[in-house]
């Protein structure tokens, strides 16, 4: 639960950042190298990376909190990936903004970073040090990705029919649009409301399955009433 | 040679034009050319003649006349799958759709002429042209195996003969033999692929020669779904997979076809069946186009045209684009984007901003299905993942069989989404 709660007041922080909109990438890597200079007194990462006063940061992406069986780490990081913690880009923010108040009892002497575009940099240049989705597919995210709600560029072509068709080629990879059903659900000729409560719930997170989690997710309002309307009667 | 009328009548109807009509875009319909009929392939021109209803003239270059999916061809080795579950045919394609499919192998690119050349003669004239040629193999990847080892020590990495041909061996090995893989290195078509086919092989052995051994030599540190695969591999066939990653050597091999023997960091073993995966490149047809940078073809991530030449696209594995798995799943993906591009560009008709998506199931034992999947978008630098998920070690029963069920859905739901 504490892990929660600090990720939570970190979450609130970066919220202030500002936001475009659109796919941003975690940081600017180039400028977050010169901000690693900060930690190269005691973190190597890249080719032939050692642990020396602290751990090598290859591979820190997915890994549990004081993961590295050859590095001696302090009873208190041991103690948080005992208790699931693992760093990520937002984990990784929230301790390096902060260590000593992330994890009482650190070894790392460090103040920490207080600019949240300092931090976004240095973690996207690590970012790179860790596996690529390309091979893993389950590695971390290399970008945070739109917020289709209220992107208002997407709100703009609402009630676009063709786009509610262009927008169905993603769901009839797995959804035949003739309405087989076997080991995949028909989603054609539904009622418009219903169709639009069972994305509505899978994107709110209600219903459970972690596809349609992830595809509806990361559609909007517009887009969802748009892909009802279509598979409701497609051509 | 056996040519259907339809196909021969299309081919010599595509050779006349080349020989007749001027490549200028204005005085007749805009031709898309698409070579190779995969996942890639066959989805854009399947959409580009959709949705243009006819304003686009639509040619598909693929030499088979079937096509083995390598999607599921691993099911076919586990026995849970026949070969002819995973074959299709372009009928429909050319029927249903208008497309000009023209069973050949394309030769070369002319980009200034903006042509296609044909093994079997002519060239098909493009304005636009979308290459989806799949993966060959780095030459000399694997000491002492090259293609003409093939048929001793398959790669079965491209479905059909090399898949029938694997399995024939796996079947014919002698009680408590060995079964031997090379996994291949990053980046490579489909991750967790070389590993369901390891679960399947097993699950094969366990029934009918339960005292088998299988030896994977790796290159790589860890692979996709590990956990997973690892927990399933010492569940459900305990003792049988030696797993040798780049740690303990798994990197250094080298194998002799003719004795079948594999050599691994130093060590000899005489093996029963070895199935070498050589590191990959784009199918060849990408690199005589001359867009390639190495062994990849580099590609904008808003559609897919290649860095080198805007008039020309590429798909699927023979695409570097960022982070997607080479898969299936995810050069459809890309053909969808790709389509609606193209079809922009020619028409004038309305393009939308990329969404790219992958799931990738595998099976490890019977009903015992994992998967792991992510969501993608374009960056003005690649396509970059934004969100994912994977299964759970230690999942319920239920649901990993629901996981296998949701699967088999998918594949007749891509399947008809490419071969209409």
């Amino acid at each position: 639960m504490r892990w929660l709660n600090i990720l939570t007041c970190a979450a609130v922080m970066v919220a202030v950042a500002p936001s475009t909109h659109a796919t941003e990438s975690l940081g600017d890597a180039e400028a977050g190298k010169e901000v690693f200079a900060k930690c190269k007194g005691c973190h190597q990462v890249g080719e032939r990376a050692e642990n020396k006063i602290g751990p090598h940061l290859n591979g820190v992406f997915g890994r549990k909190a004081a993961g590295l069986d050859a590095f001696n780490y302090s009873k208190s990081l041991e103690r948080a990936g005992n208790s699931g913690l693992e760093w990520h880009a937002d984990t990784l923010s929230a301790y390096i903004e902060n260590p000593r108040a992330f994890a009482s009892g650190t070894r790392m002497s460090f103040p920490g970073l207080k600019d949240p575009e300092d931090r976004a940099n240095v973690i996207a240049y690590l970012r790179a040090f860790s596996d690529s989705p390309q091979d893993i597919p389950e590695a971390d995210p290399t970008a945070k990705g739109t917020d289709h709600s209220i992107d208002p560029a997407i709100l703009a072509i609402q009630g676009d029919p063709e786009y509610g068709a262009y927008l169905s080629s993603e769901c009839t990879t797995c959804h035949q649009i003739e309405g087989g059903d076997e080991g995949i659900p028909s989603i054609v000729y539904w009622p418009d409301e219903d169709f639009v409560v069972a994305m509505h719930a899978y994107k709110d997170k209600h219903r459970p399955h972690p596809v349609m989690q992830m595809i509806a997710g990361r559609l909007s309002n517009d887009e969802i009433a748009a892909l009802a309307a279509y598979f409701n009667n497609p051509e | 040679m056996t040519l259907n009328r339809r196909v021969f009548l299309g081919a010599a109807g595509v050779v006349a034009a080349g020989l007749s009509a001027p490549m200028v875009l204005a005085q007749g319909k805009p031709r898309v050319v698409v070579v190779g009929g995969g996942a890639g392939g066959a989805t854009a021109a399947r959409y580009i003649a959709k949705d243009s209803k006819g304003e686009i003239d639509v040619t598909l270059i693929e030499p088979s006349r079937t096509y083995y999916t390598c999607f599921f061809s691993n099911l076919y080795l586990g026995g849970f799958q026949e070969l002819s579950d995973i074959a299709h045919s372009y009928g429909t394609l050319a029927a249903n759709y208008g497309i000009n499919v023209v069973h050949d192998w394309a030769t070369g690119v002319d980009r200034d002429a903006k042509t296609v050349s044909l093994a079997g003669g002519g060239s098909v004239p493009y304005d636009k042209l979308i290459l989806s040629p799949g993966i060959d193999f780095v030459d000399d990847a694997v000491e002492g195996w090259d293609l003409s080892a093939q048929n001793k020590m398959p790669h079965a990495y491209k479905a059909g003969s090399q898949t029938e041909l694997l399995k024939a061996q796996i079947m014919a090995m002698p009680e408590g033999g060995t079964f031997a893989m090379v996994a291949p290195p990053n980046p490579y078509r489909c991750p967790p692929g070389p590993y369901e086919r390891v679960s399947m092989v097993a699950h094969v052995l366990k029934a009918n020669n339960p005292t088998a051994k299988i030896i994977v030599a790796d290159p790589k540190p860890k692979f996709s779904k590990m956990a997973l695969f690892q927990e399933g591999w010492g569940n459900n066939y305990e003792g049988m997979v030696d797993w040798i990653g780049e740690d303990f050597g798994g990197g250094n091999v080298s194998v002799n076809p003719d004795a079948m023997t594999v050599t691994i960091d130093g060590e000899e073993t005489k093996v029963d069946v070895c199935n070498v995966i050589p590191a990959m490149k784009a199918g060849r047809i990408a690199e005589m186009a001359g867009v390639t940078d190495g062994n990849w073809a580099p590609v904008n991530a808003a559609d897919m045209s290649t860095k080198a030449d805007p008039d020309l696209y590429v798909l699927g594995d023979a695409s570097q684009q960022g982070d997607m798995p080479k898969s299936g799943f995810s050069a459809n993906s890309q053909a969808k984007v790709c389509a609606n591009a193209v079809r922009g560009a020619l028409t004038g008709s309305k393009v939308f901003p990329a969404k790219f998506s992958n799931t990738c199931w595998s099976l490890i034992d019977t009903d015992d299905g994992v998967k792991v999947g992510a969501t993608y978008e374009a960056t003005p630098e690649k396509i970059a993942k934004v969100d994912g998920f994977i299964s759970q070690t230690g999942e319920d029963a239920d649901l990993r069989k629901a996981t296998y069920e949701e699967s088999l859905g998918w594949y007749a739901g891509i399947t008809s989404d490419m071969f209409g």
